[in-house]
């Protein structure tokens, strides 16, 4: 071992302890792997690795519990924000968010996902929207753009037959019960570092008892978008983002604007 | 409640028994939805929880709150829903996570007349879906079949207690005749039943431990071969629990089995029909899994015949037969879509079948 | 050789049918003794007809539910015509008579009319109908002492109430007036 070298080293970049040393198995450029590991920078940064317990969901992100080093729950498809409200209510005390995809939280688990919010559980819900179904191989998903190509509209959505795109982040914001509701992106350092106060306000809330905290992570899915990580990002930019506008939507002590400018 | 930890003797309802006994075994949390003939649980839960230390929640749907047992349960905490027949079917896929993730917790289903929306009148139509397991995959839950108000109280506990030394979800399986009558009954003492957090509970990971992960995916299927097997030698491992009852069974012939509500209607046909110099008996499962094969067993090696009277098209009667194993013959006599077999007409058909000789099923 | 009483309460909902069946049931208890009371429930209880079944027993009670009963207090003509024929021979039936239209018809029965109605309108407390009845099946079924009612009742009714008590005792005693009456005339 040339231990005596490395210590002469200035550690400039580590990987938190709240992470495990397995490799991401996300596809290259996929936002998952950079979503996973700023929430888990912002548990360590806080402190509270032994009082936080998060829930996995279905879909590309189900093994989320493999990566990030805290407590951790499986859910159902759809369901992560009701087992995360039942761990919630029997230890109030503790940091609980939850971690889903569009499809599983803005189709299966729409229901699940507004009476959550409505209720004002108070824990956090990070919702990462890619527009499509990674897991599954590329299907359609709520918030498939109106023309996007999956393997579900391979003619492009269409919105008179499956409808528009949802957003859900906008619909949820209107509930008493969202104390704080925001939009970000990973695809840029600036990008992610917003994300990262964001996801500290929102853990920091969790002790004030005012209501869920809900945080929408504009992601890409180069695989089944079918481009390369580099154009994903300009899709991102050029496409999600008129859609799905970044900012803050809901913030503590503001009324919910309703956003006509961002349509 | 004045004096709650007396011993008194009370007339209760059913599912209110039930409820209370709840209370009494130290829940921590109650998730719920509407629906008849079971209501009363929540609303008994809802009027009970600020007074007393434990959370209500009216969820969503059936769907939700059975994720959020799964939550709650994973979390460590003593936790229960209920719900009747078709709440019950709504909540299967989450069971079959809770079965595999080995969560302890208690599923109560007050059972209506089915099949679809059916009926709110009693039945015992979904035996198949509680012992068999009810959702996708190889799994099963401890089965606990109450017959009267007092076993709707004391049944929770079993349930519980069962439930946390297997690290299984255990179900409570009653009718909606059970929920709505009132009986006497003695409920069990609060704080008697101790609990534990277990160490696999996801809690916070603390610097000295692994991290703790409940999960039911296994997408490796060596390791998901391998989940199966260490719970298919759990359910062997649950056989001892079996319980029943018996009435009239030294000398018996013919022999009853019936569980529930239709087991003290067949108590009633024994004794009509003893009077009149039948030697019959009953055999009454009190878990329905694990199931008395071996009772049954060993009642056929002497015995004329079975009859199996249930609330359904015959359900448990299949149970019966593969552990008669073709020694004497099997009959069935049941109704359906929430009608109550009589004594009266459970009687009339034993003499059919054993003393006129009509053929079996 | 156990006693036992199996008992049809029935009427229309809102005439204190069930609360009836639960008084009798808890005045069981009072003295020990085994009971179940089973109501039917569902979209019958919501304006349409209620009844219960209430069986009292000095020993383990097997079926909550028979077909025939020792005994039935019946409230309105549709029980009455449901459940005349289901009284066991020799067996009792008490009537509230002042919605009866076609009264009952059978002989082999002890059939007891009694004018709850007027007599609770007498008392502007045309809710207590019900313990007048029950009074009257009492006075004849002496299946539980008036004592045990009087305690059942403080069980039964929310602490709000019990300042009726003594009104739903002047009820009951009406109505074992009402069947001593009917009996002396017989005599």
């Amino acid at each position: 071992m040339e231990a005596n070298i490395l210590d002469n080293l200035e550690v400039v970049y580590q990987k938190p302890e709240t992470l495990t040393d397995t490799p991401f198995h996300y596809c290259p450029g996929c936002g998952h792997g950079v979503a996973h590991r700023v929430i888990m920078e912002v548990v360590e940064e806080l402190g509270i690795q032994d009082q936080t317990i998060g829930v996995a969901p279905v879909g590309c992100s189900v093994f989320a519990y493999h990566y990030m080093n805290v407590d951790m729950q499986e859910a159902a498809h759809g369901r992560a924000s009701a087992a995360a409200t039942g761990i919630k209510r029997v230890l109030p005390d503790k940091y609980v968010f939850s971690y889903q995809g569009d499809g599983d939280l803005a189709a299966i688990g729409t229901a699940e996902t507004i009476h959550t919010v409505n209720r004002g559980e108070n824990i956090l819900m990070v919702f990462v929207n890619n527009a499509i179904y990674g897991m599954t191989g590329g299907q359609m998903a709520p918030t498939s753009l109106c023309g996007q190509v999956t393997s579900t509209s391979p003619y492009g959505r269409e919105a008179t037959q499956i409808g528009f795109p949802l957003k859900i982040t906008e619909l949820i914001a209107q509930l008493p019960g969202a104390y704080f509701v925001a939009r970000h992106a990973v695809h840029t350092p600036n990008a992610v570092r917003k994300l990262k106060k964001a996801l500290k306000s929102a853990f920091e809330y969790q002790k004030l008892n005012k209501g869920t905290c809900f945080i929408e992570i504009v992601s890409n899915c180069p695989s089944g978008w079918k481009m390369n990580p580099l154009d994903s990002q300009k899709w991102i930019e050029e496409n999600m983002f008129p859609m799905y506008p970044l900012g803050d939507i809901k913030v503590p002590g503001k009324s919910t604007t309703p956003s006509t400018e961002n349509n | 409640m004045e004096n709650s930890n007396k011993k008194e003797v009370r007339l209760m309802k059913g599912n209110e028994a039930l409820a209370e006994a709840a209370i009494r075994a130290g829940i921590k949390a109650y998730f719920g939805y509407p629906i008849t003939p079971q209501s009363e649980i929540l609303e008994y839960f809802t009027e009970q929880a600020p007074k007393r230390n434990f959370t209500v929640l009216q969820a969503e749907s059936e769907v939700a709150s059975i994720n959020m047992i799964y939550g709650a349960a994973g979390a460590g905490a003593r936790v229960m829903t209920s719900s009747s027949s078709p709440g019950v079917s709504l909540m299967q896929e989450g069971i079959s996570y809770i079965a595999t993730a080995e969560l302890p917790c208690l599923i109560v289903n007050i059972t209506r007349g089915g099949p679809g929306l059916g009926t709110i009148q009693p039945s015992q139509g979904d035996y198949f879906q509680s012992v068999k397991g009810g959702g996708h995959g190889d799994y099963k839950l401890i089965v606990l079949a109450p017959s009267s108000v007092q076993e709707m109280a004391d049944f929770v506990f079993e349930g519980f207690k069962l439930a946390e030394k297997y690290r299984n979800p255990a179900l409570i399986l009653a009718d909606g005749a059970l929920g709505q009558m009132m009986e006497k009954l003695v409920l069990p003492e609060e704080g008697s039943l101790p609990h534990v957090t277990p160490d696999w509970a996801t809690i916070g990971k603390t610097k000295d431990r692994e991290r703790n992960v409940i999960t039911s995916l296994h997408i490796q299927p060596e390791k998901m071969e391998a989940v199966n097997h260490h719970l298919q030698e759990k359910y062997k491992a649950m056989e001892q629990e079996v319980r029943f009852e018996e009435y009239f069974m030294d000398d018996a012939e013919i022999v009853f089995v019936a569980f529930g509500l239709s087991a003290r209607i067949c108590q009633k046909a024994v004794d009509i029909v003893r009077e009149k110099g039948i030697k019959a008996g009953l055999i009454r499962p009190i878990t329905l899994f694990p199931f008395p094969k071996q009772r049954i067993a060993d009642a056929a090696q002497n015995a004329a015949g079975f009859m199996v009277v249930e609330m359904n098209a015959g359900q448990m009667v299949e149970d019966v037969q593969l552990a008669v194993n073709g020694k004497c013959p099997v009959y069935f006599k049941g109704r359906m879509g929430g009608m109550i077999p009589t004594p009266e007409e459970i009687a009339v058909e034993l003499e059919a079948k054993f003393i006129h000789h009509e053929e079996e099923v | 050789m156990i006693q036992t009483e199996e008992i049809i309460v029935a009427g229309f909902g809102g005439q204190g049918v069930l609360s009836l069946g639960q008084v009798l049931s808890y005045s069981a208890i009072m003295e020990d003794k085994e009971t179940s009371w089973m109501p039917s429930y569902g979209p019958e209880m919501r304006g349409g007809t209620a009844n219960c079944v209430v069986i009292i027993s000095d020993g383990r009670i097997s079926s909550p539910l028979v077909s025939v009963y020792d005994s039935a207090i019946i409230l309105n003509q549709p029980s009455l015509d449901k459940f005349e024929s289901c009284v066991k021979p020799g067996g009792y039936l008490f009537y509230e008579e002042s919605t009866i239209v076609n009264p009952p018809t059978r002989e082999d029965i002890h059939i007891f009319k009694i004018s709850a109605a007027e007599e609770a309108n007498k008392l502007n407390k045309k809710q207590v109908a019900n313990m007048i009845m029950l009074g009257s099946f009492l006075e004849v079924r002496q299946i539980v002492k008036l004592e045990s009612v009087l305690k059942a009742l403080q069980k039964v009714l929310p602490e709000r109430h019990h300042h009726l008590i003594p009104l739903n005792e002047q009820a009951i005693l009406i109505g074992k007036d009402l069947v001593q009456k009917q009996l002396q005339e017989t005599n």
